[in-house]
Order: C-alpha cells, then sequence, then structure tokens
C-alpha cells in the first residue's frame, strides 16, 4: 500500500508497475477503503458531477453571493469570452475562467460544491478539468481518472503540509489546488508521472507566500479570484512541463518549503481577517456593509 | 486519510467550518430531540461564529441541522423560510462563551410536547465537529463514529450493565471510546460510548430496557 508521504514514493511506484498515477491510486484506495475499484472510480464519478452542476448554477446571470457583496462574475466573463471571441487570453482560457468563477460564485451563494481540497478553492480543479471534458471533449473516464492523481497530490501535500487557509495562507488553499489541477492536467495530456510532479512543484513555487486575507471573513474577496490565477498557473505549470522544463527544486521540497512559509506567516494574514486585502479601508467598510457597524 | 478526504466533502458553501460544520452542528441536536419537533429554537452563537454567521449561512445551516437536512442538502439556502412554514420559532443570539472554541454553537431547543433539549458544540474545522455538551452534561466526541448517549440514573453497577449487554449479546461491537459525565453524584449521569461500524438491530432498544436508563440515543456518524 501506498503512504503517500512523498511524491517522490508515487513516482517509484508508478515506474516500477509502468502505470499511471490515477491507477496505482485508484487500485490503492479501493483496497485500503474495502471497496470494489468500480464502486470507488463511480464515486469520483459522483464528485466530478457535482463539479459540472456547480459550474452551471454558478453561470447564471442573476447568481448572488449570500453577503451581496460578489455575484454574476461567471456569466460576466464567459459573456465576455464570446462576445471578444476570446478576450486576451483565448476561448479555451477565458471559458475557463469563466467555470472557476461560476463554481466559486456557486459556493458563496450556497450552492452545492465539492471541496478540492477546500471549499474556498473550489473553482480551480471544475476550471481545469471541466473544461478539458466540455471544450477540449475529453473523455469522461480519463478526466475521472485523473481527479485520483490530483488526489494523490493533495493527500502527500495534506501530509507534509496542509490544506487550510487558518494555518497555512492561500497557498495551502489555492496553490495546493492549483498544484494538484497541474498534475492531473499533464496526465491527461499524456505527460510522464515526473512532468505531473514538476507541473505540481511549478504552481505551488508560483504561489509561495499567498495570504489568506477574506474581507469580511468571508470567503468571496479575494477568494472567487485567486481560483482563476490558479486555474491560469496550472494550465501553465502543466504547459512547462510537458514542454520538457523542469522544476529545479524537487516537489516534495516545494511543499515542504511551503509548510514551512505558511508557518511564517503572521496570524493576521492567515483567515483571521485582520491584514492583507481584509484591512484595507474598503475592505472594513465592505464589512461594515455586510455586518453593520454593531459588530466589529 | 483517503483520496475523498480531498475531493470533498460535497457540501453547501461557502465554508467547511462555517457552514458544512454547523449543519452538522444541528444534526445532532436533531438526534438528541429524537424526532420531536421543534417549536422553538435558540441559538447562541460564540467567537467567529457571532462575527460571520450571517455572511456564511451558518444560521440557516444549523437551522437546516436541527431539521435534519444533510451538508449537501439544497434546503439548506431557505432553511430560515423552511422553519417558519412549519411554525418553528428561532432566534440567533451572538455571544461571548468564555473558553469556548472559536467557532462554537449552543443551541436550546423547545419540542412541541414540551421536549427540550440543549447542545453545545464547536466546528472544528474542515467540516467536522466536537459536541461539549449534551443536556448540561459533558460529553465529548466527533461525530465521526456512531456514537451512542445513554441518559440513566447513577447506580451503582449500570456502566456493567451496560458494556456487559454488549459483550453477551452483541459482540462484534467495539468501543472505540467512553466517557461518563456525572454533575451530581447519585443523579443523572450520560454515558458517551463510540462504537467502530453500525450498531447491530435491537442494541439500543435492548439498552433502553435496562433497569435506570432513561435514554438511549443513537447518534449516527454525521
Ligand atoms: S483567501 Fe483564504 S478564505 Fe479565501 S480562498 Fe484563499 S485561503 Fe480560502
Amino acid at each position: 500500500m501506498l503512504l503517500y508521504q512523498a511524491i517522490e514514493e508515487l513516482l517509484a511506484a508508478a515506474a516500477a508497475q509502468n502505470k499511471k498515477i490515477s491507477e496505482l491510486v485508484l487500485a490503492d484506495q479501493a483496497q485500503q477503503m474495502e471497496k470494489t475499484e468500480q464502486e470507488v472510480y463511480a464515486q469520483m464519478e459522483q464528485s466530478f458531477d457535482v463539479m459540472c452542476d456547480s459550474v452551471l448554477q454558478g453561470q447564471g446571470p442573476n447568481q448572488r453571493s449570500t453577503s451581496g457583496l460578489t455575484g454574476g462574475e461567471g456569466f460576466k466573463m464567459m459573456f465576455y469570452s464570446e462576445r471578444t471571441a476570446g478576450g486576451l487570453s483565448g476561448v479555451f482560457m477565458t471559458r475557463a475562467m469563466s467555470r472557476a468563477l461560476a463554481v466559486s460564485g456557486c459556493n458563496a451563494a450556497m450552492g452545492k460544491i465539492v471541496a478540492t481540497p477546500t471549499a474556498g478553492s473550489c473553482g480551480i480543479l471544475p476550471g481545469c478539468l471541466v473544461s478539458l471534458y466540455e471544450d477540449k471533449k475529453m473523455p469522461k473516464k480519463d478526466i475521472v481518472m485523473s481527479i485520483f492523481t490530483a488526489a494523490a497530490f493533495g493527500i502527500v501535500i495534506a501530509q507534509r503540509a496542509c490544506l487550510a487557509g487558518a494555518q497555512g495562507g492561500c497557498q495551502a488553499e489555492c496553490g495546493s489546488a492549483a498544484g494538484m489541477a497541474a498534475a492531473a492536467l499533464v496526465e491527461l495530456q499524456g505527460g510522464t508521472p515526473q512532468q505531473a510532479a514538476d507541473a505540481c512543484a511549478i504552481a505551488i513555487a508560483n504561489q509561495l507566500g499567498l495570504v489568506c486575507d477574506p474581507v469580511a471573513g468571508l470567503v468571496e474577496i479575494p477568494c472567487i479570484k485567486r481560483n482563476v490565477s490558479g486555474v491560469m498557473i496550472a494550465f501553465s505549470s502543466a504547459d512547462m512541463a510537458l514542454a520538457g522544463i523542469r522544476s529545479e527544486i524537487p516537489v516534495d521540497e516545494c511543499i515542504d518549503s511551503m509548510d514551512e512559509v505558511g508557518s511564517a506567516l503572521p496570524a493576521s494574514l492567515r483567515e483571521t481577517a485582520l491584514g492583507g486585502l481584509a484591512a484595507t479601508p474598503t475592505g472594513m467598510k465592505l464589512k461594515e456593509q455586510v455586518f453593520g457597524p454593531a459588530q466589529h | 486519510m483517503n483520496v475523498f478526504d480531498i475531493i470533498g466533502p460535497t457540501m453547501i458553501g461557502p465554508s467547511s467550518s462555517h457552514t458544512a460544520g454547523a449543519v452538522a452542528l444541528g444534526r445532532v441536536a436533531n438526534k438528541v430531540m429524537n424526532q420531536a419537533s421543534p417549536a422553538k429554537v435558540r441559538i447562541e452563537l460564540s467567537g467567529s461564529f457571532a462575527h460571520t454567521y450571517k455572511g456564511h449561512g451558518t444560521d440557516r445551516a444549523l437551522m437546516a441541522g436541527i431539521m435534519g437536512y444533510k451538508s449537501y442538502s439544497a434546503e439548506i439556502r431557505d432553511a430560515l423560510d423552511i422553519a417558519q412554514q412549519r411554525g418553528i420559532e428561532y432566534e440567533f443570539v451572538p455571544t461571548d462563551i468564555p473558553g469556548a472554541h472559536p467557532n462554537t454553537a449552543r443551541i436550546y431547543i423547545k419540542g412541541k410536547n414540551g421536549e427540550e433539549c440543549t447542545v453545545q458544540g464547536a466546528s472544528i474545522g474542515g467540516g467536522n465537529i466536537r459536541v461539549d455538551y449534551i443536556n448540561g452534561m459533558r460529553v465529548d466526541f466527533t461525530g465521526e463514529h456512531n456514537t451512542i448517549l445513554v441518559l440513566h440514573r447513577d447506580k451503582p453497577g449500570l456502566i456493567a450493565a451496560v458494556t456487559n449487554l454488549m459483550k453477551e449479546k452483541y459482540k462484534e461491537v467495539n468501543i472505540g471510546n467512553f466517557r461518563l459525565s456525572r454533575p451530581v453524584k447519585g443523579g443523572e449521569a450520560m454515558m458517551t460510548i463510540e462504537i467502530d461500524g453500525m450498531p447491530p438491530q435491537g442494541m439500543i432498544d435492548d439498552m433502553r430496557g435496562i433497569e435506570n436508563v432513561i435514554n438511549v440515543l443513537l447518534i449516527r456518524s454525521v
């Protein structure tokens, strides 16, 4: 059985058995959970179906968050993508952005989402994977399998570092999500396990130090937009790895460094809403707007 | 840890600790009410819950849990309206419970036939909870395992009677955790028993039949 203590371990096992990481992980998890591979796969397929539903729900024109601070971003982005034939980043990327905004907006509006790995970062994996499924017409089976790869990277990150903004800043939420998504993207494009690891390393390195500073303590500003940057970082990291660009720092060391940076962050920048954007004059004003001046 | 701890839970947003965890706390109160329908609900919110409950929908999540919904039920969004339609009076009171975990709720429920219960617990992250008090008695469980609460009169031999029943008749049951809470000697007391796996059919009823046991509740893993 796999211990998920290092990505190195996954790479070694994949090389030894000449398998994809997702195949290894599915077999291993079925054994650990005392279920059949079909059952575990079916459960993951359900999670992916929920991701597709959250995209749809969040792309509605009238979607508003519960607090009223945000809403409609997924719709605006999709409309912009169509109107400008893909804006600056191209049709595929702007549509992926729209999906990340939609899922994250669905979350803020109290819609149904899958935490991947957290609710705050729930737009990144769907932003990447639903786009490959719907726009690049990749087979659903491959997409669902790639989520096992993403999850395996997530388990290692959870064990070596952490996945909560309150503990490690937003690098732990959106950074981990981007790293997990980058690895899944590489596998889907036919890259090697080593390239998946490099993509994850690059994504984590690019989010290193990202603080958690939710305005008014709500998972909206800046979280929703950070899901988009997470998607962009996941794609660019995957493309770099597929192009043969290596991460000079091995992925396990990047994860360890993320843990170190997270612990070094002051408490004010770890989901307490006492620093960063939350503490700006406008951030404070928005807080008052939602919760009233009586509550601090 | 498995892949669904990373990809999941499927939940209603926006926050696993402020929304999904709050549903789980409400569900514990629902179980403690044991099918009695609530008439009045008062919820005290402490710490971060007190400051951000409206924006995170913690109020709706708690009410949804109290009415028996799950952390992925679409009804969470409209839980306050549903409560109103069901004629449940409710209020949310920001307060400060000294020494409590930053995400703590204290739930008081009065049932339509005068039943009452209180549950105090905390949402400790990632949708996980810790229950601290039930009906004023100290408990300590997470809802991750099936938990049996045995309310009984504090009489000698009663713990043995309960555990012997498990040992003799329900051999397959393994106790993962046990706690006794007894505010006053000779008064009412509570055993909190966490077990591995599902309780076998009939065990809870058998426990209820033990002399000096007042009531037994099963809180299924939430
Ligand atoms: S800023 Fe904080 S609350 Fe928002 S997504 Fe990042 S870690 Fe989560």
